[in-house]
């Protein structure tokens, strides 16, 4: 097991290695020079300037030597400087990624809580009205734009009933009541566009297993079909539900970042987004490789959970 | 007098009919849900392109007098804060929509095929180093990378329909790659290969029409995707920039506040996006179901 998680970890690296150099590449040639965004900014344009300033922040060095500099820092935890503040990006980041991890762990409760039960029923009553509903709202939610109904969360009750979702970001801990208020709107939104695909995943599965010998034998042996759906052939249906939540977690932080524009919320993604739009390229390659090594650790915790699940899984 | 064994023309119904309308009618025989939201998708792909004869006012022509007018008898959808008909917008923003989901899914397509077939084919150090960079692309979730490409590039059509050719592209060649790797091995491609067939030759003549059943089906299941990752950005600000009327950007910036005066603005661009997409999904489903029973189910 310690030798399986030590070799994904090692496996990691080429994958890390080419992101990093997606985001080097794309942060050096972006048109417009970084320095004269900011001479034209602090509005000091001499030549002096420029050098010192090209050698301050390491621009006059090679490109390679720019990116082992810039790759040895982001292994020690350095993610840079932040242009127009003067906080560190790894410290910035720290700051808002418990936040999104809470909006993240949220959504993924109510997608499963959502998807797996209606999944589930939805295969023991193949194509009963429950079946045929549960399908059309899943291929439907697909489809619904995150930000169109986060719009209409907004807008219709306030228009309605003069209620608005709560907007003002308090931490956990500070109050859990009011944090879990502010959240659980875009949690429930970002959860149920979520459980298209899981529930539809949970349902092939499941009636994949319910055809399996072992549910006959279940069957023969006069369980009640309620024993036979939990203990037989849920546990073996859900696997492939886990790795799809794996699969899943690029599409969830893709979705907390429209989320955390909507509702005000201070995660990764308004992070992301203000360095956007302030052209802050140390904040956005930080933010970009975080996201990246997360995505990476969530999906070696998925196939570490299936030796929990499935015993026949082995780790050599 | 018939002869022995062999089979009359007009005993095979619709033989003598061209290939797509055969196709058509099976479609619509067997998938009558996949053929309605082809019907749907069409609708709206025309008044795209009619966008411009079906609209009653011009798309940015203001009337002061007319502002955050409910929808009535002379503007259908009602008007915006700057008086500006709804309903125009609305269908060229069906035009926009269809121009990205066109344009990036088909760049999306070539890309995936370039990628997939010399991937697929060429196998070894090639295919290795390709599918890592592949690996390590994928792993970016695709609007986190999309905004930060367009801050690089900035935002604008041509830049929007160029990246989401390649982030979908490179995304979509792992399919192509998987048919190809299969068509590999058949034994035509063993033939063509002893014969002395030059790889280019093999490519074009061999693999690509055996995956293009593939390809068809991974092109419109891009559409729907590519116009709602164009929404979202539009959305966010960062893709096809104001005055355009986007669908997604018709819910964002200044006509943001207005909803609240306006809730009927808040209703028409997600609905025409939500019956769009719903409309490409089910299409590509029953596509997939029709061409390729491998991907069945997925």
């Amino acid at each position: 097991m310690k030798t399986y998680i030590l070799r994904r970890l090692l496996a990691m690296a080429p994958t890390l290695f080419f992101a990093s150099l997606i985001v080097f590449v794309s942060m050096r040639i972006i048109p417009g020079d970084v320095i004269d965004l900011m001479l034209a900014q602090n509005d000091v344009s001499t030549s002096l300037d420029r050098e010192a300033l090209e050698a301050a922040m390491g621009l006059d060095q090679p490109m390679a030597t720019q990116y082992l500099r810039w790759a040895g820092d982001a292994l020690r935890g350095d993610l840079g400087q932040s242009l127009w503040r003067s906080t560190p990006v790894a410290e910035q980041i720290m700051d808002r990624l418990p936040v999104t991890f809470e909006l993240g762990l949220l959504a993924l409760v109510v997608a499963l809580s959502v998807a797996v039960p209606i999944g589930i029923l939805s295969a023991t009553r193949q194509d009963s009205a429950l079946d045929y509903t549960a399908r059309s709202f899943s291929l439907l939610m697909l489809a619904i734009p995150g930000f169109w109904l986060g719009t209409l969360v907004m807008v219709f009750p306030s228009v309605w009933w003069r209620w608005a979702p709560a907007l003002e970001y308090t931490p956990f801990l500070a109050d859990p009541i009011a944090n879990l208020s502010h959240l659980i709107v875009p949690a429930i939104l970002l959860g149920l566009s979520m459980s298209a695909i899981t529930m539809r995943m949970t349902r092939t599965m499941m009636l994949e297993v319910m055809r399996q010998d072992y549910v006959r034998t279940a069957r023969a042996k006069g369980l009640s079909e309620r024993a036979v759906v939990v203990q037989h052939a849920l546990k073996n249906g859900l696997i492939p539900v886990v790795t799809l939540i794996g699969l899943q977690a690029p599409l969830l932080i893709g979705g907390t970042v429209v989320m955390e524009q909507i509702f005000v919320i201070p995660g990764m993604g308004q992070l992301l987004l203000d360095g956007v739009y302030e052209r802050d390229y140390p904040v956005i390659s930080g933010v970009f490789l975080v996201v990246g090594v997360a995505i990476l650790l969530i999906n070696l915790l998925v196939d570490l959970s299936y030796g929990w699940l499935d015993p026949k899984v082995r780790y050599g | 007098m018939t002869t022995v064994g062999a089979i009359p023309a007009d005993a095979l119904p619709g033989r003598d009919q061209p290939r797509w309308w055969r196709f058509t009618v099976r479609l619509f025989r067997t998938k009558p849900l996949g053929a309605a939201g082809a019907v749907l998708f069409l609708i709206f792909l025309l008044s795209g392109v009619f966008a411009g004869v079906l609209a009653p006012y011009g798309i940015n022509e203001t009337d002061l007098t007319h502002r955050l007018e409910p929808p009535s008898r002379q503007f259908l959808l009602g008007t915006d804060h700057l008086g500006r008909d709804l309903f125009s917008r609305v269908l060229m923003g069906a035009r926009l929509s269809m121009i990205v989901g066109f344009c990036a899914a088909g760049l999306a397509t070539v890309v995936s095929i370039v990628i997939g077939l010399l991937s697929g084919y060429l196998g070894g150090w090639f295919d290795l180093l390709t599918q890592r960079l592949v690996d390590a692309w994928m792993t970016f979730p695709d609007l986190v990378l999309l905004i930060v490409i367009v801050s690089v590039v900035g935002p604008g059509i041509t830049q929007i329909v160029i990246i989401l050719g390649l982030l979908y592209g490179i995304a979509g060649s792992r399919i192509v790659r998987g048919a190809v790797t299969s068509v590999r091995e058949h034994v035509y491609t063993h033939a063509a290969q002893s014969i002395g067939a030059g790889t280019f030759h093999i490519l074009r003549r061999h693999i690509l029409p055996n995956v293009m059943p593939v390809v068809i089906v991974l092109f419109t299941t891009r559409v729907g995707a590519v116009i709602l990752s164009e929404a979202a950005l539009s959305f966010l600000g960062l893709g096809v920039p104001p005055p355009a009327p986007t669908w997604g950007g018709m819910l964002s910036g200044d006509g943001r506040t207005y909803l609240y005066l306006g809730p009927w603005l808040a209703l028409a661009p997600g609905v025409c996006l939500t019956v769009v997409v719903y409309s490409a999904n089910i299409f590509g489903d029953a596509l997939r179901d029709l061409l390729d029973p491998r991907m069945r189910g997925t």
